[in-house]
């Protein structure tokens, strides 16, 4: 029988703030375990949470880059439920006023636009990281405190997807989005950003959703993708021996690649959700939700709409650009020096990012500036280096930073276009190639271009292309 | 002995004079704390050695004559179930036997910072759930006006202390009565500030959104004293109102002609012992004739104020205390096998009988399915409670009523019987429900000599008009004056 | 309303208490007593009433995005009923 997968997703994202959601303590990933530690984020009596500003705005970016009807009035909510590396057992989350609700996400599959809606956006805080030793036998788990209390965004998205395809579009243009608003560095590997999926099956036509199976554990964006195909192929079979698929929550195991039962809704957590009384609530007015709205920045898929327009570029090309806004930035303070969008775009998109995968760099931290790019380009305009010529003095900026007039002028790497200097170096090609002038006479064309191989050569490449060809074809001629 | 009888403001002249040495005080007060708290039970913890040294150096200050805090020399007792650096902190649980905070609140920081010496830490009921101080883990204090009578709770021992001449003034905390009830049992003065006057930082939660701490004193004077140290804002409270704070002794005498004072009917009926209306009734006789002018008014959702106050602070209650889990700090049971077992095994063996029963209400109230039914419900008529109080003072400038509707009762007589119990709380909880101050002061004695407390309320922020009418009472009667037979 | 044994159970299964047969029995009749008290709210329309969280009415209370000390390792682990090396010990917990 054939079914329609329906997925939603369930987002959390570290927020980037120099301080926990509730204390002073600091949200630097890598400490030492237990240094980032207070009363407050540990729990200890008495102590009192305190909303940090930015997290909040933050949170407020988020939603409103996501398109959310911001609740003019919100407030925190406790989460109760017991876990060691829970300080005070209880979360303190958002539950019935989310900061953000109804908002949607475009995203695009194979050319096309489909709208994700998004259910709400909410702030909460992060818990602490339990160890559990390796060694045969232990009897005990350790816990780590320095990442509770960490501001975390929850997103959490209606049933809108309907395959693997589009959860990965979702996943990337969020992540996207995240970047772009630059409120949270989204470093999967390090748990600042992570996934969780609910996927339910229907048949095909059906209306009513089937029962949903929400997935944990999925610390990678492959998992998530892996674990929708597992999870798609053990309901259907499930459906098709005529069992019905129950409601409940499954691990996924990274290493056998199954999803394993975690609880069932009857078992299902009682989180006693109440409004958090040590925080007051909020108003959110609208000119406050204007002054947040200034500070977005031009997302994505609109960055990318405009650089089509704009630049003529291909969309596949502007695609490519638009996936590191950094990247995006650079190319468009290239395009502010000289109006070369097109050659721009094949030196980011080819040389550039080939030197960062190859170097393994950072596109945060490039040495070469824009300016720099935009005077290679206007340096082979003018025919002062050839194209050859400025792919290693590339490289070169890539590595130190100079400039490229320097970098030409040290290693005297300037185009011969002298005329009278190429003459002689074509003579004395000529003279020791007979065989390829024979060829060139019989009519081979390759010949040409070998005796061309040759002047550069001869030059160490640094003879003007265009100025060799037309010399050498008029004394081959003649 | 007869200086440890005075008031803080009196004993803090003879200090800056230096016709009293801190550090004599210190000495004597100790000892007579080593003679009469063997029978009061009022104390868990002792700070003797830190305060002596803390006496010395005031000493000094004052020979040198440097500047001097506020409550200069005056030695004060602490509710144990605020956190004080180092020194332990027990909420009278075996959950938090041996828990030393690595903080102080913030009003404990205020009282050093005013110089004041911080004597020891005095008992409560675990974890300021109760009405007799008779809920503690370790010891049963004792009404000093009658060894067999309850102080009254939660701060039963702060109360029983002042009023036994064992501490100048103390400091104890609020959810629905804690400072008033034993306040009016133990004969003394007992002040709940507005919420959000003072920091509940440091102050272990109960019901947050209804918890205050506040002072147990001698005489009103005193309370509006150590009132002005300890409100204030505090930015790791964000309940904490950022409202200037008066010097609340500055305006006490200017008495209370043609004040506005209601009387509400809800607060004299059934249950109200004869010996009490008898005592507030000639309270108001009092007032009347300095001045004030006495009006009828009504709180008609009085009655349903302890069934509110039972679900929303046990609710609060059942998620503040879910931290004590024998993860981080306090008790945790022995041979564990897993880690549910810890939680339940020392959750089970941590905590008394009451906060059991409190938690559990708590949780129920917010289960899955009943959360609308309670403590949505109750969260509604609450505001209905605050409304009340809203209209009222519109008319009115303060609100006189008995403070408990009985005085101090016999030690078992209402313990494992929780209905009863939380029903004596019945005139003190309107106020922590909606937040306004109110203030307990000496009113007259029972037949059996036992003290009665008359209770003054007034609308949010308005202590220094509360504490007005209070001093003018005092001024005029001398209840305040008596001293238990010790 | 009144409560039974299995919903006692299971408000101390959320409470993190084990309790006896005879301590489930006294909350049975003593919780009973309180919620029947408590019913009496019932005798109120509330549906037009906007819950009280909050006896303040303040609003958008916030601290700066600022990093403060925190506390020494040395100095929590004092007081933690378990510790190991840099971390808290607690009983093995099975995902
Ligand atoms: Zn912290």
């Amino acid at each position: 029988m054939d079914y329609e997968v329906v997925i939603g997703l369930e987002t959390h994202a570290e927020l980037s703030t120099e301080s926990k959601l509730f204390c002073g303590c600091s949200t630097k990933f890598g400490a030492e375990p237990n240094t980032q530690v207070c009363p407050v984020c540990l729990g200890m009596p008495g102590v009192l949470p305190v909303v940090n500003k930015k997290a909040f705005e933050y949170a407020l970016k988020a939603a409103l880059a996501l398109n959310c009807t911001i609740n003019q009035h919100t407030n925190f909510d406790r989460k109760s439920y017991y876990y060691p590396d829970l300080p005070k057992n209880y979360q303190i989350s958002q539950n019935y006023y989310n900061l953000g609700v109804d908002g949607y996400m475009n995203i695009e599959v194979n050319d096309v636009m489909k709208k994700i809606r998004i259910h709400n956006v909410h702030l909460e805080e992060e818990a602490g990281k339990l160890i559990h030793p390796d060694e045969a036998g232990a009897d005990y788990s350790l816990v780590d405190f320095n990442r509770a209390g960490v501001p975390l965004l929850e997103i959490v998205s209606y049933p809108d997807m309907r395959n693997a395809a589009e959860v990965e579009n979702y996943m990337y243009t969020l992540r996207k989005i995240l970047l772009y608003t630059d409120i949270s560095d989204c470093k999967m590997q390090e748990g600042s950003l992570r996934f969780e999926a609910s996927i339910s099956l229907r048949k095909d036509g059906e209306q009513k959703l089937g029962n949903r199976v929400e997935m944990k554990n999925l610390n990678s964006m492959k998992s998530v993708l892996k674990a929708i195909e597992y999870e798609t192929s053990r309901q259907s079979e499930l459906l098709d021996r005529g069992e019905k698929i129950e409601r409940e929550t499954r691990l996924w195991d990274e290493i056998r690649e199954k999803s394993v039962r975690m609880r069932s809704k009857e078992e299902a957590q009682d989180y006693r959700y109440f409004p958090e009384p040590d925080l007051l609530p909020f108003v959110i007015d609208e000119k406050w939700v204007c002054s947040i709205k200034e500070t977005l920045p031009e997302l994505p898929l609109e960055k990318k709409q405009r650089f089509v327009e704009s630049f003529q570029l291909s969309d596949y090309d502007a695609g490519l650009l638009i996936e590191d806004k950094i990247l995006a930035d650079f190319f468009e303070e290239c395009v502010k020096e000289v109006n070369f969008p097109k050659v721009f775009c094949n030196w980011i998109i080819n040389d550039l990012l080939r030197e960062v995968k190859e170097k393994k760099l950072d596109i945060a931290l490039l040495k070469i500036k824009p300016a720099q790019l935009a005077a290679l380009v206007v340096m082979i305009n003018k025919g002062i280096i050839s194209n050859t010529i400025a792919k290693d003095v590339f490289s070169e900026m890539i590595n130190t930073g100079k400039e490229p007039k320097t970098i030409v002028e040290e290693k005297k790497l300037v185009q011969i276009s002298d005329e009278g200097l190429i003459d002689e170096i074509l003579d004395k090609v000529i003279a020791s190639n007979p065989n390829a002038i024979e060829d060139y006479k019989k009519g081979k064309k390759n010949a040409l271009a070998f005796l061309m191989g040759q002047v550069m050569k001869e030059t160490k490449g640094k003879a003007n292309p265009k100025l060799v060809n037309e010399l050498l074809k008029n004394k081959l001629d003649s | 002995m007869k200086l440890l009888s005075f008031t803080a403001l009196q004993i803090k002249r003879k200090i800056l004079s230096r016709e009293v040495l801190t550090a004599d005080l210190i000495k004597n007060l100790f000892e007579r704390i080593y003679k009469v708290d063997p029978v009061i039970q009022s104390f868990l913890t002792l700070n003797e050695d830190d305060a002596i040294n803390k006496a010395e150096e005031i000493d000094k200050k004052i020979a040198n004559n440097e500047n001097v805090g506020l409550l200069a020399g005056i030695p004060i007792a602490i509710k144990d179930n605020i956190c004080t650096k180092d020194l332990t902190t027990t909420c009278a649980s075996k959950i938090l036997r041996s828990f030393t905070p690595p903080y102080n609140a913030f009003v404990i920081k205020r009282l050093l910072e005013e110089d004041s010496i911080i004597i020891g830490k005095t008992n409560l009921d675990e974890f300021a759930m109760g009405s007799s101080t008779e809920n503690s883990s370790y010891k049963i204090t004792r009404n000093p006006y009658n060894l067999n009578c309850v102080p009254g709770g939660s701060s039963g021992g702060s109360t029983a202390a002042v009023s036994a001449d064992l501490a100048f003034m103390a400091l104890g905390s609020e959810t629905g009565g804690s400072i008033r009830q034993p306040a009016a049992l133990c004969g003394v003065v007992g002040l709940k500030p507005t919420y959000g006057r003072v920091s509940r930082y440091g102050l272990v939660a109960f019901g947050s959104s209804l918890d205050q701490i506040g002072p147990v004193t001698k005489d009103v004077s005193d309370a509006a004293l150590l009132l002005r140290v300890i409100a204030g804002r505090d930015k790791r409270d964000s309940t904490c109102a950022d409202i200037a704070v008066p010097d609340y002794l500055k305006d006490i005498d200017d008495g209370v002609k043609d004040i506005k004072i209601g009387i509400p009917a809800e607060y004299f009926g059934e249950g109200l012992e004869d010996d009490v209306r008898a005592a507030v009734d000639n309270s108001l006789k009092i007032y009347e004739k300095l001045g004030a002018k006495i009006v009828d008014v009504s709180l008609p959702h009085t009655e349903y104020a302890v069934a509110v106050y039972y679900i929303v602070a046990n609710a609060e209650a059942s998620s503040n205390l879910s931290r004590f889990d024998g993860v981080r700090y306090g008790f945790r049971a022995n041979d564990i096998k897993g880690i549910d077992e810890m939680y339940c095994r020392s959750r089970s063996e941590g905590f008394g009988k009451e906060v059991k029963r409190r938690i559990m209400l708590g949780n129920y109230a917010l289960s899955s399915g009943y959360y609308d039914a309670y403590y949505l419900k109750a969260s509604k008529v609450r505001n209905l409670i605050k409304k009340d109080f809203d209209a009222v003072f519109e008319k009115v400038d303060c609100i006189v009523c008995p403070t408990s509707p009985v005085p101090a009762f016999k030690i078992g007589d209402r313990f494992e019987k929780p209905l009863e119990m939380y029903l004596s709380d019945i005139y003190t909880i309107p106020a922590n429900l909606s937040g306004i101050p109110g203030i307990s002061i000496p009113c007259g004695f029972s037949k059996e000599g036992l003290p009665i407390g008359l209770q003054i309320l007034t609308n949010r922020f308005e202590e220094a008009k509360m504490l007005q009418i209070a001093y003018a009472f005092e001024r005029e009667t001398d209840f305040h004056m008596k001293k238990p037979k010790l | 309303m009144s409560l039974d044994i299995r919903e006692i159970e299971y408000i101390a299964s959320l409470s993190k208490f084990v309790l006896n047969d005879e301590e489930k029995r006294v909350f049975v009749s003593q919780l009973g007593e309180v919620l029947l008290y408590i019913e009496k709210l019932n005798q109120l329309d509330t549906e037009n009433v906007v819950p009280l969280v909050h006896p303040l009415n303040m609003v958008n209370v916030f601290r700066e995005d600022e990093q403060k000390e925190s506390i020494c390792r040395e100095k929590v682990q004092s007081i933690a009923p378990s510790t190991m090396g840099a971390f808290f010990k607690v009983p093995k917990v099975l995902e």
